[in-house]
């Protein structure tokens, strides 16, 4: 596939850069942050996000969805970068979704698909149980019980928790020698009995919760995938959501860029434009040359999904590892060429600096995937 | 595909099964394998002889060139056809050549007729090899710079001056060369662009002795030097617009040089069967992270030129993104290279001998330091950028 985007992607990317301009810049976001009862996102402009279609577009139309591919929600997810647009895109539209086309569970697809597409059920992924990303290190036990299992353990670092109104969960249901190996998935209620939620506010106003699973009894229906077999979806699953988070860092990277630009033709010092200074011109010029690569890589990766290529793996890691570089980068010497005035909470640049942080963060930062992509290419 | 396209493809796998000899379908072993043609270039082999004569009596060392210049006369489908199918078989560039790759295009575009019928036809069969005539002692960087003279004298130049840094200058038949007409004008606007036979009385050729050892370039003296005036291109003292449309041709082949060669083993791969493993992972953790980083770097930057070239054939112009291209290409080589040296270790710091082809790893890495200095340095790529693409001011 030609590495340019067609006619409809475009159309949608603009559409996303228009509605995000005018119903949820960054003072949008600011206000959010600035009122404390509010939470992570808001609801309403949830539903308008979903109004749009946003909470659809991965879905298979037999699930009521758009079924237009993951390059679309990458470029939504990309112009939902450059204004800072708080949302369940990735916890809901992208992770929860995934994960349950993934697992090829019928019952479930058809209960939940639907209800995602339209914006009223919002799903979050919980798969982390330690503060470094660790997917296949799983603690959590599901023991037979009945019918079903019952769910013991804690687990953390869980986007979006608190509106959640189900968990995609990772349990373990048997232990091997290689740690992937007897995982399971298992959708429960986020109401189900035993299950505690304590939510904290994040860096970037986004909220995390962990969960708490005491003796919690899920039937054997809520199964995703094969028993024992969860691990390839939720590697798979988690693939597709750094491809997407790292859509989002590119748009963090480009939009800081381009202030940073600008505002390098309008500051003087010393009677000129300090845009003028070679010192200053080849750090800009190269954070240019770092962007266009995370473009590329970026497309390529979206590309993928939608082909359901081999390399998805090995895309999505180089993904995570040049976006979150390039947006380190690009959002520090934000900073830095603002001088002063970035390291003010009035000014909206250090909010760019926030979100990548969480960004590139969660689901493995830049070395985790370094050494990933290394492994995936045998060294 | 098309019927058409799809009959071509099958022509031409039938024609190079045919046509290029089976010695031409393995990667080079040496840099004295490839072929540069010229008057008085020495093939290696029969069968190096054969390959060029069958290429160029199609027209396929220059396959997009117009056939009434002797070039293949095709599309930019059926040139990425051939190109596939002429790496599909392993075979070797038929000809290497300034000619084709930087003083063609520029003919092409500026020549008058006469000139294209005179200089395209013994590009293609590379008959004439060609040096470049570009900078000099104070025309570095600042190119514009450049003051050899050529003062008219009715029917003919009289060039003076010296030129350096001229790609092998000393095996050059003919030299495209860039000569100040106009001492007066600003600087930009009194160059032109000749074209002499560096046989013509008066031109000394001097190489220079590199820190890898050898002489890839020479310093070339021209005193009194006579050059008809049919033989120069374009318009008189606009020779700068010739000379920035060939630049960019320069700085994209430079830039391709970031993408490792067909062919040749990716740096982990080289690294395991040197260094060896432990649980996996290569032994030395250290190294491997920086293996890594430089994997990942050489994979984003080929599909950032896979892009590239799918956005110029949906119609978007390149433009001063080839000076990034240039910057970021020649940087990851050196980087190639200087990895490549820490993985061979004290093998690799042999200087002669033939257990390392006469030091051929340490003389490669050497020369690698040029690469961000010729076709205009790394700072210049960045300026550019910095002005014609962000805007800034200065």
């Amino acid at each position: 596939m030609a590495l340019v985007l067609n006619e409809e992607q475009t159309m949608l990317r603009d559409a996303a850069k228009d509605f995000l301009g005018s119903r949820a810049p960054v003072s949008h976001h600011r206000q959010l942050r600035d009122n404390e009862s509010q939470g992570g996102f808001s609801l309403e402009l949830w539903a308008e996000m979903a109004e749009m279609g946003w909470a659809a577009i991965i879905i298979p139309e037999s699930y009521g969805g758009l079924d237009y591919g993951y390059t679309g929600l990458g470029l939504v997810l990309e112009e939902s970068g450059r204004t800072l647009s708080p949302s369940p895109l990735i916890s809901t539209a992208l992770l929860g979704a995934s994960a349950l086309i993934l697992s090829g569970n019928e019952d479930l697809c058809e209960q939940w698909l639907p209800q995602i597409a339209s914006g009223e059920k919002l799903l979050s992924l919980a798969f982390e149980e330690s503060s470094q990303h660790r997917p296949a290190t799983v603690n959590t036990l599901a023991e037979p019980e009945g019918d079903g299992y019952r769910l013991n353990g804690t687990k953390l670092a869980v986007m979006d928790g608190d509106t959640a109104d189900a968990f995609i969960i990772s349990v373990r249901t048997r232990r091997g020698d290689d740690p992937c190996e007897g995982i399971s998935l298992f959708l429960v209620p986020a109401d189900a009995d035993g299950l505690g939620i304590e939510t904290t506010k994040l860096l970037d106003n986004h909220r995390s919760s962990k969960i708490r699973l005491e003796n919690v009894l899920v039937s054997r229906s809520q199964l995703l995938g094969p028993l024992h077999g969860g691990c390839p979806i939720l590697k798979k699953t988690l693939d597709r959501g750094r491809i997407g988070m790292a859509a989002e860092m590119l748009g963090i990277a480009q939009e800081t860029f381009a202030r940073t630009v600008e505002y390098l033709k309008e500051r003087k010092q010393f009677g000129v434009p300090i845009g003028i200074f070679q010192a200053l011109q080849h750090r800009a010029a190269i954070l240019f040359g770092e962007i266009e690569l995370c473009k590329s890589v970026v497309l390529k990766a979206l590309q993928a999904i939608d082909e359901d290529s081999d390399e998805v793996a090995l895309l999505a890691s180089l993904a995570k590892i040049k976006c979150g570089q390039t947006a380190s980068l690009a959002t520090a010497e934000g900073i830095q060429m603002h001088g002063g005035i970035g390291m003010t909470d009035e000014f909206d640049i250090g909010f760019f600096i926030k979100r990548w942080r969480s960004l590139n963060q969660q689901l493995g930062d830049s070395r985790y995937h370094l050494d990933r992509f290394a492994r995936l290419k045998a060294f | 595909m098309s019927d058409d396209l799809n009959t071509f493809r099958m022509e031409v796998r039938e024609w190079l099964e045919e046509n290029c000899p089976e010695e031409m379908r393995s990667p080079m072993e040496s840099d004295k394998d490839a072929c540069w043609g010229g008057r008085n270039f020495i093939f290696q082999s029969e069968a190096q002889q054969r390959w060029l004569e069958c290429m160029t009596a199609r027209g396929w060392t220059a396959p997009d060139w117009p056939k009434e210049y002797g070039g293949g006369g095709l599309n930019r489908e059926q040139l990425k056809i051939l190109n596939h199918e002429l790496g599909r078989i392993n075979a070797r560039p038929a000809l290497y050549s300034f000619g084709i790759s930087m003083l063609g295009p520029a003919l092409l575009k500026y020549g008058n007729e006469e000139q294209k019928q005179t200089f395209l036809p013994p590009i293609v069969r590379g008959e004439i090899r060609w040096a470049q005539g570009y900078s000099e002692p104070n025309a570095g960087s600042d190119l514009a710079n450049l003051q050899a003279p050529a003062v008219d004298m009715g029917d003919h130049y009289i060039l003076n001056g010296s030129k350096i840094w001229t790609s092998y200058g000393d095996y050059g038949d003919w030299m495209f060369c860039l000569v100040r007409t106009d001492p007066d004008a600003p600087k930009h606007q009194g160059i032109s662009f000749m074209l002499f036979d560096m046989e013509t009385p008066g031109i000394t050729v001097q190489p220079i002795k590199l820190i890898s050892g050898r002489s890839p370039f020479c310093e070339v003296f021209f005193e009194d030097v006579r050059i008809p005036k049919e033989q120069q291109v374009g318009e008189l003292n606009k020779g700068w617009s010739i000379a920035k449309y060939l630049l960019t041709h320069e700085r994209e082949m430079i830039s391709w040089s970031g993408l490792s060669k067909t062919g040749s083993d990716p740096l982990s791969k080289t690294a395991m069967e040197v260094i060896g493993e432990s649980g996996g992972k290569l032994d030395d953790l250290i190294l491997r992270a920086d293996i890594a980083r430089f994997e990942a770097d050489e994979l984003a930057f080929a599909l950032t030129i896979e892009r590239a070239r799918d956005e110029v054939k949906a119609g978007v112009s390149l433009g001063a993104v080839s000076s990034w291209f240039k910057y970021f290409g020649t940087e990851l080589n050196k980087q190639r290279y200087n990895l490549l040296m820490d993985i061979h270790g004290n093998d690799a710091l042999a200087w002669t001998g033939e257990a390392s082809n006469d030091g051929k790893l340490a003389r490669d890495w050497l020369r690698t330091k040029g690469n961000s200095i010729e076709g205009g340095t790394s700072e210049i790529q960045l300026n550019i950028v910095a002005k014609h693409i962000l805007g800034l001011p200065g």
